[in-house]
């Protein structure tokens, strides 16, 4: 019996250590062979980004010239002011605007700057005393007597980062520098609205975080328009001859490349990297019919029918080969001789003045009618010289339009300087980048975000090294391009937040994270169960046993104690 | 490693062609100024030419031929200045043309080829980006991965050298492409790889599947076509995909890169169910700098896109012997491309000068002739810019018809085959047979083979034999493959005796891959690319390349010296290896065996170590167990 027993205890510890081996060697030596490799993520970095308390700071320096103060008041100038705004957009995203105000008194320079006889050359003049950085602005507060800006007008804005403020006419001299400053910030704050960011420019540019209610179709058009930001865009121009029999178009496009738009995308470096490209399509129609109108003896093109013009032009465009970026397509198109003249129609049955359209995110469309040149006879095919100058303003017109650039009207009394032969007044340039680094941010973080979510929600994606340290970049840029926002540095900000913009594609198209995305649990299954059913079973049951024995073993004794 | 065997040979060699081609340039006569003469077509050499035309000048025929280039010039000039009062002179020009050849076969051989020229000047490194008739995306393709030279044929069907003769453009099955880069290009590999993924975009092909195991960097056999003396190899990178399949996709985004599309001139023709119903069917697209005058002062790039096809008519018409331009391709001809500057069809007529054995319809009086592959070659020219070609009925439908099936073609002086040797599943042996079917004269070729590493040659097996006889290669370039990264590559060049054939054997082994590595359909075999056979080296020289001379298309691709000796290039078959073959349920079958057996012995052993054994006493029997149960129930205490 007592042999037995003993036989029965080795079995027993034997069942143990065997177990013991299997949890303490096997399970780990499966776990570690069977691991898929994943880099550490920064991932309360990323749940803090997730929540995003953006700052914008605005530096702006208020300067009185000589008879808007009074000698006291001006003895309590220089000082500084500052305000802050809050807006909560939802849940996880909140915006502060913060604007510091500086005031002062002109200096004798400014004075004589502001001497001038129209408010351009004053502008020039006050520009090349001082530059002001790039997203701060100084407003002149100039008397009512000036003569600088028209009667009508109350606020003149400069082609640079400055601007008029004439005082208004119940601000008589004697009154207190609070009640002077009390009405001056509104219309400061209604120039900032325009010459810097504005709140609704801003919400925009959230767009990607923060999904809006459609308010109104208007607006959501608006919005639509430009094109996302990117760090560079492909401009294309077509000439689209439909007729080399009848037509021999020449256009000098690379002179009118150099002189229209190369000083606008210079000036726009900072946003973006641009390159242009030309191409000449023959035999290339458009989608629709157009139809004859015989009161005007022409061709004319349905607003309704526009979207259905582009579509088999477009597989003729062709996409760029060498890069990825985002292309704007402007296309001239020249009507055959059986289709001329052609003319685009509004809603309204008013005929569209440029005879150009734009598609939002995609390009602008240009018709170009040259029946003028056949002249009395018509033996084709006629030479035409295009005259790049119309077709430049109007695609010019387009390009501002799709990278964002001017979009709201200024306010009553406001005078807007023409925007020289840039193409882009300063501020506009400021203004673009205040909701470009903004949009960044935000798309940033959404792609941050989502791409850890989606890591953290499927176990069996790989992430490499170099996924990590993208993903730790991108978050390092965001920081710091937040950073750089609170402080006021705009440029700073822009290119922080193109850099995060970078690295947060690379590692979400990274293609070494679909490698393991298909594993299914079933063919896991059907490669254990014959090795661990077989093995795992008798382990189990033994234990089993030995546990119900040792409760066995308890419960006698404690008969036998009672 | 490469093994650099006998080099100066070679150079002896190439001085001594390039000596050759001075005398001989001195000598020819040229083409333009024979207008009277009709030659008749026979192999021959440049004095045996000269002497026949000496001959058959009394007994010239008056035909009117084509316009010379000396008149088109004159007129040319004239013209200039007044086009350029009110427009600037185009920087690009457009030609096309398509070359009829009746084989004696019996099938038709149509060849199109369309030029674009642009002058401009990507070598200098400002970039151009104002296009007109150059494709915007082949355009784009040069200038970003800075490619000197770039060329890619897709072909479906194997041209049969001995029943057709020479092709203007050879190609081999499948996807060839070849591209030499500026030595501005740093890291040539990377380059290639995101080449070659754009270009697999740009033609809708497979061509992402080139990739280091494929790629070779030949040392003799591919040298620039355009001007430019690099020839430091380490820019070069050719592949093959003998087992791509050409089809309706590859073709469309081919006719989009012309600049009339295919709503105008030859191009109207190309209607893809009719163009992929044929025995053979190639098309190629060729990027190369060329000079624009003779004295080569500014460069322009060409764009060449050909398509070449033979209609297997004679087999499928029904009956008769004719073929007419709507019976190949459905279609006929209206006008020409607004946009060329020329654009003319060719029709081989050298082998009916009186019209003995075909009638043509309708006729042109307009004659041209050519240097083809070393032949003269006579032919009727349409040209479609004249109003007149179309006639009365405003289209043109060329018509041929049979009036007799004799004629023999002249045997092509060099052609080659190869085959696989062997059996079972362990080694086998690679055959190369070359041709030389020249009577008299014994040439040098150079052999290039690319074979992809799971054959494993054994190159010590290697035997060049002609005639019975041991012929060493005066020239050897061996790569040996490494697994995985890189395919053995052999060059030689070998001098082919007059009338006869030179066999070259390897021997291999066959490798067992990798289960993933295996293709979806592995029974069928795994392709091996052609050999490339090219029988002379092309000098770079850049007098060659000039446009300026109006010479058709077709003539003018290769550069050739001298009457005498002319470039081809012949590709042999691809060839089918199969390889040893797993079955590919076996990993899961492996898992599955040794789990059990693991299992098995794991619970015997368990079974041992844990079960404790003791005599039982015999268990009661059934009956007694059953009236057991009885009593219980009863509440009897049991038995």
């Amino acid at each position: 019996m007592a042999t037995t027993e003993v036989e029965r205890r080795r079995g027993q510890l034997a069942a143990l250590s065997i177990a013991a081996v299997v949890i303490i060697v096997g399970v780990p030596l499966w776990w570690r062979t069977t691991e898929t490799y994943r880099a550490w993520l920064p991932v309360s970095q990323i749940k803090e980004l997730a929540k995003l308390q953006l700052q914008l700071s605005a530096d702006v320096e208020v300067v009185f010239a000589r008879g808007t103060v009074t000698p006291e008041q001006q003895k309590k100038v220089p000082l500084t002011q500052t305000q802050e705004e809050e807006h909560a957009i939802d849940e996880d995203t909140a915006l502060r605007y913060r604007y510091e105000t500086r005031y002062r008194t002109a200096t004798i320079m400014e004075e004589d700057a502001l001497n001038q006889p129209t408010a351009a050359e004053a502008d020039l003049s006050l520009h090349t005393l001082s530059e002001s950085p790039c997203g701060s602005l100084v407003v002149y507060v100039i008397p009512v007597s000036s003569s600088l800006l028209p009667e009508d007008v109350n606020v003149y804005i400069g082609q640079r980062r400055t601007a008029l403020l004439r005082i208004g006419p119940q601000m008589r001299v004697g009154k207190t520098l609070e009640q002077l400053l009390a009405h001056l910030e509104p219309r400061i704050k209604q120039v900032l609205q325009v010459m810097s960011f504005s709140h609704t420019d801003i919400t925009a540019a959230l767009s990607d975080r923060v999904r809006f209610s459609p308010d109104n179709k208007e607006s959501i058009a608006d919005s639509m328009r430009a094109f996302k930001s990117s760090p560079g865009y492909e401009i294309t121009f077509s000439l689209l001859n439909p007729d080399p029999k009848s037509h021999q178009l020449h256009w000098d496009i690379e002179g009118a490349v150099e002189t229209y738009i190369q000083p606008l995308l210079t000036k726009l470096s900072p946003v973006a990297n641009f390159s242009i490209d030309s191409q000449t399509l023959y035999y290339a129609m458009l989608g629709v019919n157009p139809r004859f109108d015989a009161s005007r003896s022409a061709y004319t093109l349905n607003a309704d029918s526009l979207a259905h013009v582009i579509n088999p032009v477009e597989a003729r465009l062709g996409s760029n080969a060498a890069s990825s970026n985002p292309v704007l397509n402007f296309l001239l198109y020249v009507p055959d001789a059986h289709h001329s003249p052609l003319y685009i129609q509004g809603r309204k049955k008013q005929e569209v003045p440029s005879n150009a359209f734009h598609s939002p995110r995609w390009g602008g469309i240009m018709v170009y009618n040259v029946n003028g040149f056949y002249g009395s006879k018509t033996d084709f095919p006629v030479d035409i010289n295009i005259n790049m100058a119309k077709v430049m303003g109007v695609f010019l017109a387009q390009l501002r339009l799709l990278l964002g650039v001017q979009s709201s009207t200024p306010p009553p009394g406001f005078l807007v300087a023409p925007c020289g032969s840039t193409g882009l007044a300063d501020w506009e340039l400021d203004r673009l980048m205040w909701s470009r680094s903004v949009e960044n941010i935000a798309t940033a973080t959404t792609t941050i975000t989502s791409l850890a979510q989606l890591l953290d929600q499927i176990g069996n994606i790989v992430i490499n090294d170099n996924i990590a340290q993208q993903v730790s970049s991108a978050v390092t840029s965001l920081q710091l391009a937040v950073a750089e926002l609170e402080a006021g540095n705009l440029g700073f900000a822009l290119q922080y937040s193109k850099e995060a913009i970078l690295a947060s594609e690379k590692a979400f198209f990274d293609p070494s994270l679909l490698h393991l995305l298909y594993f299914p649990d079933d063919q896991k299954f059907a490669i254990y169960i014959p090795l661990f059913l077989p093995m795992c079973v008798p382990i189990l049951l033994s234990l089993l046993k030995i546990v119900s024995e040792a409760r066995q073993r308890r419960r006698d004794r404690k008969a036998k104690n009672d | 490693m490469a093994a650099y065997r006998c080099s100066s040979p070679v150079w002896l060699f190439i001085l001594c062609s390039f000596s050759v081609f001075i005398i001989a340039g001195s000598e020819e006569t040229p083409v333009a100024q024979e207008q009277h003469a009709n030659v008749p077509d026979n192999p021959q050499t440049a004095a045996e030419t000269a002497e026949q035309t000496e001959k058959e000048t009394g007994g010239a025929e008056e035909r009117r031929w084509e316009g010379t280039e000396v008149r088109d010039a004159a007129t040319q000039k004239q013209a200039e200045p007044v086009v350029l009062q009110s427009t600037p002179r185009p920087k690009d020009d457009f030609q096309e043309e398509l070359v009829v050849r009746p084989l004696h076969s019996g099938d038709i051989y149509a060849s199109f080829q369309f030029r674009t020229l642009w002058e401009t000047d990507f070598m200098r490194g400002n970039k151009v980006s104002h296009y007109r008739l150059f494709p915007k995306s082949l355009g784009q393709v040069i200038s970003k991965f800075s490619v000197r030279e770039l060329h890619i044929s897709f072909t479906q069907g194997y041209w049969r050298t001995m029943q057709w003769g020479q092709p203007y453009l050879p190609s081999p099955p499948g996807a060839e492409l070849w591209v030499w880069f500026q030595d501005s290009v740093t890291d040539v590999d990377a380059t290639w790889k995101e080449l070659t993924n754009v270009l697999s975009g740009i033609f809708c092909a497979s061509l992402n599947f080139i990739d280091s195991t494929n790629t070779v960097q030949p040392s003799a056999s591919f040298k620039p076509l355009g001007i430019g003396n690099v020839t430091d190899h380490r820019f070069l990178r050719y592949a093959t995909l003998p087992r791509e399949i050409v089809c309706t996709e590859n073709l469309t985004p081919w006719k989009k890169l012309l600049p009339c599309g295919s709503k105008a001139g030859l191009a109207v023709l190309l209607k893809s169910e009719k163009l992929f119903h044929s025995s053979f069917h190639s098309q190629a697209v060729h990027i190369r700098p060329v000079c624009q005058d003779w004295q080569c002062k500014t460069t322009s790039w060409e764009l060449r896109q050909t398509l070449n096809v033979v209609f297997d008519l004679h087999n499928s018409g029904q009956g008769k012997r004719e073929w007419s331009l709507f019976k190949m391709f459905s279609r006929t001809l209206t006008e020409a491309c607004p946009l060329a500057s020329s654009s003319k069809i060719y029709i081989d007529i050298t082998d009916n000068p009186e019209g003995e054995h075909f009638e043509l319809s309708p006729a042109t009086s307009l004659l041209s002739q050519a240097m083809v592959l070393g032949d003269r070659r006579t032919f009727s020219v349409y040209d479609l810019t004249q109003q007149d070609t179309f006639g009365s009925v405003r289209s043109l439908n060329l018509l041929i018809r049979w009036k007799s099936t004799e004629g023999d073609m002249l045997r092509p002086l060099l052609h080659a085959e190869r085959y696989v040797a062997g059996y079972g599943l362990q080694t086998g042996e690679i055959h190369t047979l070359m041709y030389n079917n020249h009577p008299y004269r014994s040439f040098p070729v150079l052999l290039l083979d690319s074979v992809p590493w799971y054959l494993r040659l054994y190159i010590h097996t290697l035997t060049v034999t002609s005639k019975g006889k041991d012929n060493k290669p005066s020239y050897i370039h061996y790569q040996p493959s490494k697994d995985r990264v890189r395919p053995h590559l052999l060059e030689m060049l070998v001098q082919l005796p007059p009338n006869s054939v030179t066999e070259v054997t390897v021997q291999f082994e066959r490798a067992l891959l990798k289960w993933t590595e295996y293709t979806p359909d592995p029974n069928h075999g795994f392709y091996v690319g052609s050999s490339v056979i090219s029988s002379l080296v092309p000098s770079t020289v850049a007098m060659d390349t000039n446009s300026t001379q109006e010479r058709p298309l077709f003539s003018s691709f290769f550069p050739c010296k001298e009457e005498s000796s002319y470039f081809v290039r012949v590709y042999t078959e691809p060839l089918l290896v199969n390889l040893p073959t797993p079955d590919f349920s076996m990993p899961y079958n492996v898992i599955c065996l040794t789990c059990t057996v693991v299992a098995v012995g794991y619970g015997s052993l368990y079974n041992l170590l844990t079960r404790s054994f003791q005599i039982e006493e015999p268990s009661p029997g059934l009956a007694k167990r059953i009236a057991n149960v009885i009593r219980k129930m009863r509440g009897v205490p049991p038995l």
